[in-house]
């Protein structure tokens, strides 16, 4: 069956006066009716809303006096007179970059190895995804404790080998690094899909390699990197993603290691230190969500829909690819 | 290693490649015993810091030298914990019961059906899912606002009822590894699409919408961005993630506590885990891009 079932034009079900097989007007109906939820639910809190936004972009509007119009005046505002937004943008552009680097080669890393284990291999994997479970609030918490420059655990070991820890949360060059380690724990997920990649490459490639008198480097390069690689692509734009959106870890990790009193409510130490854990999302959050410029946030919103959107459309042809591949399963 | 020729091994060369195996599989055991124990440190240091006194767990010292397990008791005198693990709860279940009854039909049709603009949904479903929330977040919040809803989990709960990107996407890739003649076989018995779905899609498929169920509970068990929006003001809506990192603000100094709290917070996650490990993992494998 192919896609000329969707193009007749539904008409009510016709009487029987002429048999046809199971009506194919009718079938349209159905799959509509399965969808109707799910495409009201769309259009409400996707559609609709990315349309709102652009709207609102060009907008000043505080959510209780009508949107005024001022053009392109909140990006005019953006990109020139306001530093916090190019801070903003800076922090989170590293975190793209270092996240998606470090988060990828070492969830590959660890996968290795445990693709190689003969033994304890549940065990073992099971304790490497365990923190991808862990609340972020609560990682975040866990990690500025075990970081803390005077009686955390991690400077205390440091101090064991002669190292002099750093003050990581509360040093603006360290926080992003600390940051980082953070999200590397958790990356358990990541872990596994590379691992399930790695486990269905064919063994006999391995040993025909092996015979060919390919060491482990260049098997590792003409063997698993092919076969792994469309993985590898998800996972990049995956961490991609994740970096663009970071905002939890950034604001528990800044309230917290600043001693605020009040995560929730306070933006005193949104940002610290000195702005450098103040990621993109967490300033549009705060412009929009504390200071009601919610016009601003929306124009910083369309920015981040105009970047994100570039790296899910490499995905989603990846994904088109893919199922083109399966057919009509 | 060494490159494989068709000459029978020598005896000395065999004990070497023999010796040279073992000393492999010494090494990488040992590196995945190593790797396991990084990851597992920094619960153990939680944990063990969560049952220390009060002024111990500001010293840099490791080992408790008394046990205060009551610390765990302590932490709901300190903080209204069941009433955010109430709300914690509201929040996670209901959605899971949303996802359940708006994202199987959707995958349904996406996975089993034929009809026109099904590949259009489909990269709308893959869009919406790789989209950050906070994209869509200002009308939205307006839209709760007028509402008069903004304060509670409702604008938390709603959307999960008809759609969800994630939990579509999950299932339709779940759905699709059933086999077709199945349902073929049901509607020439007389069911329709509809009987078809309950009587024979969800009873085989029960172990992938296992998994999106979990994933979903998990999703909004962590949730912060969501609740910090919508319920941010009003402390008596809060669930636990946001409770967690005012704790430590509320009573400065006690670490002690504020781990025990974390402790509390990870445990239900990890029992769950314990519970349903095969299928996270199927799910995991799942989402990447396998199907």
């Amino acid at each position: 069956m192919t896609a000329t079932l969707g193009r007749a034009v539904a008409p009510p079900p016709a009487p029987p006066a002429r048999r046809r097989p199971a009506g194919r007007g009718r079938r349209r109906w159905t799959a509509l009716a399965f969808l109707a939820p799910a495409l009201i639910g769309f259009l409400v809190f996707f559609g609709y809303p990315l349309i709102a936004t652009v709207y609102y972009s060009f907008t000043r509007y505080d959510l209780v006096n009508a949107p005024e119009w001022i053009g392109f005046g909140n990006y005019v505002r953006m990109f020139t007179t306001e530093p916090l937004a190019g801070t903003a943008a800076w922090n989170t552009l590293w975190l793209v970059v270092v996240l998606t680097v470090t988060r990828v080669l070492f969830a590959l890393g660890v996968a290795s190895v445990i693709a190689r284990l003969k033994r304890g291999v549940g065990l073992i994997r099971t304790l490497c995804y365990l923190p991808a479970l862990a609340p972020p609030a609560a990682a975040t918490l866990a990690f500025v404790f075990l970081f803390n420059p005077e009686f955390g655990p991690v400077n205390r070991f440091l101090r064991l080998l002669g190292i002099d820890g750093g003050l990581w949360f509360n040093d603006p060059a360290m926080s992003k690094p600390a940051l980082t380690l953070l999200v590397l724990w958790g990356s358990g997920e990541l872990m596994i899909i590379i691992l399930a990649a790695l486990l269905d490459v064919p063994q006999e490639q391995y040993e025909a390699a092996e015979l060919d008198g390919a060491g482990p480097l260049r098997r590792f390069w003409h063997v698993t990197l092919p076969t792994i690689s469309p993985v590898l692509l998800f996972g990049v734009v995956n961490s991609i993603i994740f970096a663009l959106q970071f905002f939890t870890q950034a604001v528990v990790a800044s309230g917290v290691a600043s001693g605020s009193s009040d995560v929730a409510g306070n933006t005193k130490y949104i940002g610290a230190p000195q702005n450098s854990t103040l990621t993109y999302p967490v300033w549009l959050y705060v412009q929009g969500f504390r200071y009601f410029n919610m016009g601003y946030a929306a124009a910083m919103a369309v920015l981040l829909f105009v970047v994100s959107f570039s790296f899910t459309w490499i995905l989603v042809r990846q994904l088109r690819k893919a199922s083109a591949v399966e057919g009509g399963a | 290693m060494v490159a494989v020729t068709e000459r029978p091994l020598k005896p000395i060369e065999r004990r070497r490649r023999s010796w040279d195996r073992r000393l492999q599989w010494v090494a990488t055991h040992a590196l995945g015993l190593a790797l396991a124990i990084g990851f597992t440190m920094p619960v153990v240091f939680v944990l063990l810091t969560a049952v220390m006194a009060d002024d111990q767990a500001m010293t840099a010292s490791l080992w408790p030298a008394e046990w205060h397990f009551e610390n765990f008791v302590e932490v709901f005198d300190k903080v209204p914990l069941l009433d955010y693990l109430v709300n914690s709860l509201t929040y996670s279940l209901l959605a899971t019961l949303g996802i359940l009854l708006s994202a199987i039909p959707a995958a349904y049709a996406l996975a089993k059906l034929r009809f026109r603009g099904q590949n259009l949904f489909f990269m709308m479903t893959v869009a919406a899912m790789m989209l950050p929330p906070q994209v869509v977040v200002v009308p939205l919040y307006d839209l709760w606002v007028r509402l008069g809803l903004t304060g509670s989990l409702v604008p938390l709960i709603v959307p999960y009822f008809l759609f969800d990107a994630f939990s579509v996407f999950l299932l339709r890739q779940f759905f699709l590894t059933i086999p077709r003649d199945y349902l073929e076989a049901a509607k020439i018995d007389g069911c329709s699409e509809f009987g078809a779905l309950v009587k024979v899609l969800v009873p085989m498929a029960k172990p992938g919408i296992a998994a999106t169920a979990m994933f979903c509970f998990l999703f909004t068990w962590n949730d912060y961005f969501g609740p910090l929006l919508y319920t941010g003001e009003n402390r008596d809506g809060w669930p636990l993630s946001l409770a967690l990192a005012s704790f430590r603000g509320m009573h400065h100094v006690e670490w002690n506590l504020t781990m025990a709290a974390t402790a509390l917070i990870m445990a239900p996650v990890i029992v769950l885990f314990a519970f349903a490990q095969k299928s996270f993992v199927r799910g995991i494998t799942f989402t990447g891009v396998k199907g």
